[in-house]
């Protein structure tokens, strides 16, 4: 019954957001508050049409209802209830019905929030979302119906992947959704502004926002991303260049773009048609993903089952969706005002260019994933892959001046300013991070300049978001309290981005230069050494576990005259026969300790247990910098000036002598 | 001029689009074989019995005559216990069925087959996967039909389906049988 309940939710839905798709737009031309009011209830309805549609989901996977084809294949009465509950989003058809859900939640906020918008112009970002909504849940309805039944309904359910039964997996797909949904906000936002014509600082304000909000979750998404593979695949590494790990970068890249070149319309009303380009292409790329996951296109660890046919609609969608918007930007885009002109040095360049490079850095990615497609469809004999040495080639020089810049910008002031004045602000980090150079190429040896370069921009980064912060807390008449508290939301948002961004820098240079492993065969007593580390392979022994069994060995670790106990697993899921490795892992702020297990192997000395042992330096900054990225947008979207309703009027240039620094400069 | 700017972006998405189209009319799991139509590369790999030289073994020049089944396994290959009913049935159906056993020991080949069955007609051994390199083998299983006159027609890369078997394999199977 739950199932059937479920399913007419559906469908429900997709007539509503057929109705809302139509009548705002004509609601929006006509001038018909009626019909734009009707928008706002639709979206509220559609989003708990689908919310019920996903609960009625979620409680057969917690029933283990296995007379849904769904349920019986993704999982199995051995499963903890907890992973059974994430399953509803661990398979193709859930995931595709938590998209819908995320999709018209987000339509419903635009509804609920949106009050200080022009109403026109809700309408048609309503309109818009749900046009997105209608193919989505079409797609899901036709081609992917998660209710269907199975009959005869089987005693217990195939299991789903052991990979997937982490913690990681309960929140790392609805984050990466949250932000991949979240830009179609920002799309129709894009869209709607291309169909009114207009594109203004107040446009901007309220998009921006949103593309926090998308932005924030999808920052954390991929951070959780890299670190549950660090720690759950066992394969000892952060980031694998993967089609689909690119497949989220992308979106974020160009969302990182959008988020800083709509400051740029917001304060000064430059820069719309790249801001209308950039919310257009961050939603694509995200679509982009989806297709690249789902179609089969190519191949990857994450690849979802590969149905053509569902290859062949997502191309529909992408098609319809991006080539529409494109064809508009074309046509509309030439006749938006443009802004204030700017100065060759000031903060509009300075954010440009980030802008700039961004889109090259993301072009890179761009190019790197889809090679293999292009190459095959010149030459079909030709199967390749591109792998980390052209990551590391190209994106290392395209990045390296962005992140010298990301401490420079926000020192810059608008419309124009004075480079001796920029780099006299900048005198502190500039000695401090030439001086910590110095000394790491004195100490660690020339050949390791570019490990200490890495090591410096990071210093520079997270020295730059301080120097924000103290400028702002030390005004013309020196440091006072009162500053402190009244900084804004979206400043100490920039501190903590930057300075995020400045931690991950480190880590990912520590990570490159420093790190050490070893991989060999051990057995109980055996002692092997990897970089600092001194392991000790105590005992192994089979353990039972929940739904597998288990062969456990247990290490001691030794660094620096400090020891530590270690285990690592082998896991055999005895339902469905995968095997996983559980990594024993010693965590500390100056670096990881990682061991894990492989199978027993025969060698000279007879049978041993395969070790993989690795030093991961500075690995934790990695994440912890993708952290206060997330909090540092959180932040922002904090800031008060997003709730206030009509768009302030900007002080006048020559009223602030305390600029940039009173300026909530992101 | 300027107007040529806007436009760029959807020329270049209708490039993409078209590329993506392209793909997705390509099964990414198909690799090509090189061996396709080509004779099978000559091999004479020692058996897996536990006497000294393994017993009988397998030979390239043996293929002949018949049309056959040639399956790469492994002990430690994870779909490979999922193939072996299907290499069963083959094998009950009539169809010879032949087995190199890849960078394999022979003890750890003896159990699996002691263990899940034995449906070979014949067994060879390429501890060193020197075998395997020549036959272009990118994993495990991997099956190759080879006709009367030992050239390869076939390749199925990964465990044969029943569905597969039945759809494909089969009748391929078949056809060869009636070819002169």
């Amino acid at each position: 019954m739950l199932a059937e309940i479920g399913h007419y939710a559906l469908i429900l839905s997709l007539l509503v957001a057929l109705a809302q798709a139509v009548l705002p737009m004509a609601g929006a031309l006509r001038g018909d508050a009626a019909l734009m009011a009707f928008g706002r209830s639709a979206a509220v309805l559609q989003a708990l049409l689908i919310t019920i549609s996903f609960g009625c989901l979620m409680i057969l996977f917690g029933k283990a209802d296995f007379s849904v084809a769904l349920v019986a294949n993704h999982s199995a009465l051995s499963q903890p209830l907890p992973y059974r509950l994430a399953a509803t989003w661990g398979n193709h058809e859930g995931s595709m019905l938590l998209w819908v859900l995320v999709l018209a939640i987000y339509g419903a906020g635009i509804a609920r929030f949106g009050d200080n918008l022009r109403e026109t112009l809700q309408a048609r970002i309503l309109s818009v979302q749900a046009m997105i909504s209608v193919a989505f849940l079409a797609f899901a309805l036709f081609t992917s119906n998660p209710f269907a039944r199975l009959v005869p309904a089987p005693l217990d359910g195939a299991e789903l992947n052991p990979l997937l039964q982490d913690p990681g997996l309960v929140f790392h797909p609805p984050l990466l959704y949250l932000g991949y949904v979240g830009f179609s906000v920002t799309f129709s936002f894009a869209v709607a502004a291309l169909l009114e014509g207009r594109a203004d600082p107040a446009w901007a304000r309220w998009m921006r926002p949103w593309v926090l909000a998308a932005w924030v979750p999808l920052t954390c998404g991929i951070t959780l991303g890299s670190f549950w593979a660090y720690y759950e695949l066992g394969w000892g590494g952060w980031w694998f260049w993967d089609p689909v790990e690119n497949a989220s970068f992308m979106p974020w890249l160009i969302g990182t773009a959008l988020l800083h070149s709509a400051i740029v319309t917001e304060k000064r009303g430059s820069l719309a048609g790249w801001t209308i380009l950039l919310a257009i292409l961050a939603f694509s790329l995200s679509l982009i993903g989806t297709f690249l996951v789902r179609s089969g296109i190519l191949t990857s660890v994450h690849a979802f089952a590969v149905d053509p046919e569902r290859g062949v609609f997502i191309l529909a969608m992408i098609i319809g969706a991006t080539g529409t918007a494109l064809a508009m930007f074309a046509a509309r885009a030439p006749m938006l005002k443009s802004g204030a002109l700017f100065g060759t040095v000031s903060r509009e360049s300075g954010l440009t260019v980030n802008n700039l490079l961004l889109m090259a850095l993301t072009a890179v990615v761009f190019l790197g994933t889809f090679y293999p497609v292009i190459m095959e469809a010149v030459s079909p004999a030709n199967k390749i892959s591109v792998g980390p040495p052209y990551y590391n080639l190209v994106f290392v020089p395209l990045s390296a001046p962005l992140l010298v810049l990301v401490t420079i910008g926000p020192m810059l002031a608008w419309k124009r300013d004075d480079l001796g004045v920029v780099a006299k602000k900048l005198i502190v980090p500039t000695l401090l991070v030439a001086a910590g150079l110095a000394a790491m190429v004195v100490w660690l040896g020339t050949a390791q300049v570019v490990a200490a370069l890495g090591l410096a921009l990071g210093a520079w980064l997270v020295l730059g978001a301080a120097l924000v912060l103290a400028r702002r807390w030390r005004g013309a008449a020196g440091f006072s309290w009162r500053l402190v508290r009244t900084t804004p939301a979206a400043t100490i948002g920039l501190a903590l981005a930057h300075a995020g961004l400045g931690f991950t820098t480190a880590g990912i240079a520590a990570m490159s230069s420093f790190a050490a492993e070893k991989i060999l065969v051990m057995r109980p007593g055996d002692v092997a050494t990897a970089g600092p580390l001194s392991v000790t392979l105590q005992r192994a022994e089979e353990v039972d576990g929940a739904n597998y069994r288990a062969l456990r060995a247990h290490f001691r670790v030794s660094q620096n005259g400090s020891q530590r106990a270690l285990v690592s697993e082998r896991r055999i899921y005895t339902v469905s026969g995968n095997q996983t490795t559980e990594a024993g892992i010693g965590v500390s702020i100056a670096g990881n300790q990682y061991v894990a297990i492989g199978d027993v192997q025969q060698d000279a000395r007879g049978q041993g247990l395969v070790v993989r042992i690795y030093w991961h330096p500075l690995v934790g900054w990695i994440w912890f910098g993708g952290l206060l990225m997330a909090m540092g947008g959180a932040a922002s979207l904090a800031d008060r000036r997003f709730r206030i309703g009509a768009p302030q009027v900007r002080q006048s240039p020559t009223a602030r002598p305390l600029a940039p620094a009173l300026v909530p400069a992101e | 001029m300027k107007r040529l700017i806007f436009i760029l972006p959807i020329i270049a998405f209708a490039g993409l689009a078209a590329f993506l189209g392209y793909g997705l009319t390509q099964d990414p799991k198909e690799l090509p074989s090189q061996l396709i139509d080509r004779p099978l590369p000559e091999f004479a790999l020692p058996g897996i019995a536990d006497e000294p030289g393994g017993g009988p073994g397998l030979a390239s020049a043996s293929f002949r005559g018949e049309p056959r089944l040639l399956n790469i396994w492994a002990s430690w290959c994870a779909a490979c216990p999922q193939e072996h009913p299907v290499l069963t049935r083959i094998a009950d159906e009539g169809f010879p069925v032949y087995g190199i056993a890849w960078k394999d020991k022979p003890a750890d080949s003896r159990a699996f087959l002691a263990r899940y069955g034995d449906p070979y007609a014949g067994m060879g051994s390429d501890f060193s996967g020197r075998t395997a390199i020549d036959l272009g083998v990118t994993g495990a299983p991997e099956t190759f039909i080879v006709d009367k006159k030992g050239r390869v027609r076939f390749k199925q890369i990964g465990p044969i389906s029943p569905e597969v078997w039945e759809g494909q394999i089969k009748p391929l199977m078949q056809q060869l049988r009636a070819e002169a």
